[in-house]
């Protein structure tokens, strides 16, 4: 098998901060080699197809435990794609993001070995402290599959957002690096879901584009990391303490989102604030 | 100091004896098998752990220490046979260890007891629910055993019982439930699946068995080695070819071609992991495993 790994990420993947062990694989299966291949699709897609440009990518920490927060959206999740493609390529030292995958995809073939190879786990807390523990980067969309679901004619409204993050991030005394990712919903613009086909093959939706097919278009994207969020407390806090801390993320995402929507010209739809 | 061994015959039971000897105990065990040239010293019962002559073994002998391995899997044993022999046998063990004043039990259990699912998390801890048996009938009679002899930690207070929940060993005895499935050669596995397995030497396994005994450990234990390698590796290293087969012909293709014969539910442990957290184990004890994942292959491959 011919396999073509693009001299930069081979580069960086060589200083990646995951202990593989002597054929490539870390602890959780992640793989050295299927990374390099996957990066130098993904790095392309990441320069010439998306054209992403990350801002502030300096404020990750070099070491040590993280979480990630985002808006999501893009139908099959290019926006995670595109954070680790640029925690990868564009942060130095280059590093590694975990992100939670939907139960759905390690149920099914080649999509289960794909993710778990890419060090991308089951979205269940176990694994989620466990990569934290590790001191590794945790990335997690707490708007789920509520929002890569979500319809073009909501694009940039973000959904409710999920509580567990937070108790965890606090549990584990861990850090939350909020971002904004501008362009997925252009890219992937879906009018409307098939819910039929979506429960016969057992997805969370089936999303249908004005081409019908959910490819992506070549929109323009960017990335607007923020500053790292620090909270007190040990996730046992009652859900009003805890859904205050989850509505100062989500707004702090919103405004990353604001940033990045006018520096392009255009306007922060309202976001619902009354469920965080 | 004496200790009883069940299921002494077994590859593992041999390497356990040896280490247990150099430690300064006195050996003794039970086995339907025979072992021929046991060590000086060993005397070896061949019974029935649930018949009356494996009762008198614990009434004349009066072992301090009893260590059961005697369990079987569904590569050797028919459903019946294999829930009187688990459960059925861990039960008298464990009577006949509180009626002769045993004052340490350790049960050898498995790993694949937490089950395999995609859902589940990827390592498991000692306090996760071991669910087995609901994606793999054939072990629900290992699980039933497994908490068995867990519920003797609360039954039985005086006794000093020892769950070690061990994942799959590998060496040169190519002895096992995993060094069956990799032996043939051809190693039938599910398309698009290459979940991690996670497996120990033997001599590690022994080794840590030992260790729960000599630190009289109370408790349920993970024991794990190395770190996991994906089933794919596994196969390569330890010398097979793997046969990626579309699920929905999975069951059709075993025992057919050349291939193991297997049960249906074994697929769940052909497509998703079973990992074990053994930080509780290591933490307690003094316990390293000597023999990397890489040795363990090689091990296996050139015995």
């Amino acid at each position: 098998m011919v396999q073509i790994v693009d001299g930069r990420v081979a580069e960086q993947l060589a200083r990646l901060d995951v202990p593989f062990n002597r054929y490539g694989y870390d602890a959780y299966g992640t793989s050295r080699a299927y990374i390099s291949r996957w990066a130098t699709i993904a790095y392309w897609f990441y320069e010439n197809y998306f054209r992403v440009t990350t801002h502030r990518v300096h404020l990750i920490p070099d070491a040590g435990r993280g979480m990630l927060i985002g808006n999501h959206s893009g139908a099959i999740a290019i926006d995670g794609a595109m954070v680790l493609t640029s925690l990868i390529m564009e942060h130095d030292p280059p590093r590694m993001a975990h992100g939670m995958v939907e139960k759905f995809a390690y149920k099914q073939p080649f999509l289960s070995n794909m993710f778990n190879r890419l060090g991308q786990l089951t979205g269940v807390p176990g694994n989620a402290e466990r990569i934290l523990n590790d001191e590794r980067l945790l990335l997690v969309f707490p708007e789920g599959a509520r929002g890569t679901g979500k319809l073009y004619k909501d694009r940039y409204r973000m959904e409710r957002f999920g509580t567990g993050f937070m108790r965890l991030a606090l549990s584990t005394g861990t850090p939350i690096i909020p971002f904004a990712f501008i362009g997925g919903e252009e890219a992937i613009p879906q009018v409307m879901h098939i819910n039929w086909l979506a429960k016969v093959l057992g997805t969370p939706y089936i999303p249908v584009t004005p081409y019908l097919a959910p490819l992506p278009l070549p929109v323009k994207c960017d990335i607007y990391y923020g500053e790292p969020m620090h909270f007190e407390g040990d996730g046992t806090e009652a859900d009003e303490v805890i859904l205050s801390y989850v509505d100062l993320v989500k707004r702090r995402v919103a405004e990353l989102m604001r940033e990045g929507l006018e520096a392009r010209g255009d306007a922060l739809p309202p976001q619902t604030w009354e469920s965080p | 100091m004496k200790v009883l061994v069940t299921g002494i015959s077994s590859a593992i039971g041999r390497m356990l004896t040896r280490r247990l000897l150099a430690a300064g105990w006195q050996v003794i065990g039970i086995d339907r098998r025979p072992w021929p040239d046991a060590p000086e010293g060993v005397e070896v019962f061949r019974a029935d752990i649930r018949k009356r002559p494996a009762e008198e073994v614990f009434r004349t002998h009066r072992p301090k220490a009893v260590i059961h391995m005697a369990t079987v899997s569904h590569f050797t044993t028919s459903f019946e046979e294999r829930y009187r022999i688990n459960l059925g046998g861990t039960q008298a063990v464990f009577d006949n260890c509180e009626r002769y004043g045993v004052e340490q039990a350790i049960f050898v259990g498995r790993h694949t007891v937490y089950g395999a699912m995609p859902d589940a998390p990827m390592y498991h801890s000692e306090e996760d629910p071991p669910l087995g048996g609901s994606t793999f009938p054939e072990l629900a009679d290992l699980v039933a055993a497994d908490l068995y002899a867990g519920s003797a930690l609360w039954r039985m207070p005086e006794l000093d019982t020892v769950v070690l929940r061990i994942v799959y060993t590998l060496g040169p005895s190519r002895y096992g439930n995993l060094a069956r499935f990799l032996e043939t050669g051809r190693v039938p596995t599910v398309m698009g699946f290459d979940p991690l397995y996670q497996f120990i030497h033997e001599e590690d396994a022994a080794q840590a068995i030992a260790v729960a005994l000599q630190q009289r450990l109370r408790g349920i234990y993970n024991v794990a080695g190395p770190q996991p390698v994906p089933l794919s590796l596994l196969i390569k290293i330890s010398g097979g070819k793997a046969w990626p087969i579309p699920e929905p012909l999975y069951n059709a293709f075993l025992g057919r071609f050349g291939l193991p014969k297997l049960p249906a539910g074994a697929i769940n442990h052909i497509k998703h992991p079973v990992v074990l957290d053994a930080s509780a184990f290591r933490e307690a004890t003094d316990y390293t495993h000597q023999f990397d994942e890489v040795q363990t292959m090689n091990a296996f491959r050139w015995a």
